[in-house]
């Protein structure tokens, strides 16, 4: 059927095929070389071996650096979906002068070099006379992230039935019963996908990582450290293959439930 | 029950004005947003303009001197070594912004007329590499085009050459290749919305009225897309500009772009001002080529109109 439709154009699957194996190539290559029993990136594979793993278990400095992450992590994750929650409904159910200019500041971020935010706010810490810190990166990076949370909040807000909350307040209930029983069940997806999208984005951040993080780096910071020796190039491909499985599940999960917030959120349109 | 409350809202005596203009839509809008705006003035508008302000002062060796000057821009603009980056960092950005751009056209048109139902998965599968750890992304095509990377030893394990080639890796080509892998997504998701929104009747017409699918195509479908690829062109083009980690780690000598320079200005020692006139002076022109980026649309539009 779709072969037939493609008829004039022979060349498409193909194409995309070859497209979606020159997207996913570097991605299989990380695990394929964290099995390999040599120090060195080529084909042949030398023999399997799981000890590039083992070798993460004693490493200290890593385990520090994976603890700072998460720290980071879910910091980021909840303080810019809460801020993302205020800017997608403020959006989705009002309307009101400089909304527009409100909504495209906070999205900057997404249209600026991010070296550029980085090296920004790294001027106004050290301006203030503040340490670098983990601190300073939760801060940097969820200016970073906030556009992430409200691109999924808003999606996931949209379709909201003004009128299910009114009938709520009619019916006696008060504005914090009528968030807690009608508009939360409804967009609770919708927040843990955000949370998840946001947890996921900080995980893998660098640049405001490496400029504001000071002594306590954060994973990919311990990589790029890790990078300049050839050396320890199979363990990060280890630690690598650690974080793609990670993304990935929290990134699925995310999506399913952004999914569930769309349908739910049309549901109660009908 | 909603016209009830309508009802009683209206026959309620009117309260005093300032506080029936806190109860507006206005004012909730408004006091809802602001926690997100004042967070976003704090740490992203005051903080660009410190550095604007910055790229006006000079610095003599550790004491920052507050008189307004020019001269960092000067240095910016004319120093060989930092026009020549910025000349760079614009040709990469470009190549790689029209590259993906040309690269994805064709699988987000795949998905939007022949994804079927499937077109949320599709959309899925594109968006996963581009949300795994862009470092390692980075490193892995450094495992590819590397001397004795996985194409080299490949091409060499299937006879296809018999020496590794040595120009994959480290210069201004690999920084290409490996942006355009990066932002491969950025470019196929805005595309596949404009795509999404044409009208599929036109076509149709255009078909009836004996274009061929190609002439359909030209005059119909990729002129009504156009608003989707200008913003792919841009959402690619802005952050590559300023990219700092893939030119570091395969860039090698040929392939350093502006960012490497800003951030030697803001490391130990070295000079702020000049970082701050560097970084401005990226976003004045990045900004510039998406002006005119937009116009060129615009002008396109109307001629077709």
């Amino acid at each position: 059927m779709l072969l037939q439709r493609l008829r004039f154009l022979p060349w498409l699957p193909a194409y995309v095929v070859i497209y979606f194996l020159f997207l996913y190539l570097p991605i299989l290559l990380l695990p394929i070389f964290s099995f390999n029993n040599a120090a060195t990136t080529t084909f042949p594979l030398a023999g399997f071996t799981t000890k590039w793993y083992g070798s993460l278990v004693g490493n200290k400095v890593m385990l520090q650096a994976a603890w700072n992450s998460l720290i980071v992590g879910v910091s980021v994750s909840l303080l810019s979906t809460t801020l993302g929650i205020c800017a997608a409904r403020a959006i989705t159910r009002y309307r009101f002068r400089g909304e527009k200019a409100a909504a495209g500041l906070i999205m900057a971020p997404l249209f600026l070099p991010e070296i550029i935010v980085a090296v920004s706010l790294l001027m106004i810490v050290l301006q203030l006379g503040t340490e670098l810190s983990l601190i300073t990166v939760i801060l940097g990076q969820t200016v970073f992230c906030v556009p992430y949370a409200m691109s999924v909040l808003v999606s996931g807000f949209e379709g909201f039935d003004r009128s299910l909350e009114e009938a709520s307040y009619d019916l006696g209930e008060t504005a914090l019963g009528t968030f807690r029983r009608v508009t939360l069940p409804v967009v609770a997806p919708a927040i843990v996908s955000s949370l998840l999208v946001t947890f996921t984005i900080s995980l893998d951040e660098f640049i405001l990582a490496f400029f504001l993080s000071g002594t306590e780096p954060t994973l990919p910071v311990y990589i790029w450290g890790q990078l300049r020796f050839a050396a320890k190039l199979p363990g990060v491909l280890a630690l690598g293959t650690i974080m793609i499985v990670a993304s990935v599940v929290l990134l699925t999960t995310a999506e399913m439930l952004r999914r569930r917030a769309e349908k739910r959120a049309q549901a109660t349109l009908t | 029950m909603t016209s009830l409350a309508v009802s009683a809202a209206a026959n309620a005596p009117s309260p005093p004005a300032r506080s029936r203009w806190l109860r507006s839509e206005e004012a909730r809008g408004l006091a809802m947003i602001s926690p997100t705006f004042l967070y976003a003035l704090a740490l992203l508008l005051l903080p660009i303009l410190i550095v604007i302000t910055y790229s006006f002062w000079s610095q003599h060796y550790l004491d920052i001197d507050h008189t307004f000057t020019l001269e960092n821009y000067r240095q910016a603009l004319t120093e060989p070594i930092y026009r020549d980056l910025f000349v760079r960092s614009l040709w990469i950005s470009l190549t790689v912004s029209i590259a993906t751009v040309v690269f994805s056209y064709p699988v987000a048109w795949f998905i939007s007329f022949h994804g079927g139902v499937h077109k949320n998965l599709w959309l899925f599968l594109v968006t996963v590499p581009c949300w795994t750890s862009y470092l390692l992304r980075v490193m892995s095509w450094k495992v590819i085009l590397g001397y004795g990377g996985v194409l080299n030893t490949g091409l060499m394990g299937l006879g296809i050459i018999d020496q590794p080639m040595t120009s994959l890796l480290y210069n201004a080509n690999a920084v290409v290749i490996t942006l355009v892998h990066s932002w491969a997504a950025f470019a196929i998701l805005p595309i596949y919305v404009s795509l999404q929104k044409i009208d599929r009747t036109l076509i149709e017409a255009a078909r009836d009225l004996g274009d061929s699918r190609m002439r359909a195509f030209l005059r119909v479908t990729l002129p009504l897309s156009l608003p989707g690829v200008v913003s792919a062109f841009l959402i690619v083009m802005i952050p590559t500009v300023g990219d700092y980690v893939t030119p570091r780690l395969v860039g090698g000598k040929d392939g350093v772009m502006i960012a490497t320079a800003i951030q030697a200005q803001f490391g130990k020692g070295a000079n702020w001002p000049l970082g701050a006139a560097l970084s401005v002076t990226t976003m004045v022109l990045v900004s510039l080529v998406a002006a005119v980026v937009v116009l060129a649309l615009r002008f396109c539009i109307r001629r077709i109109r």
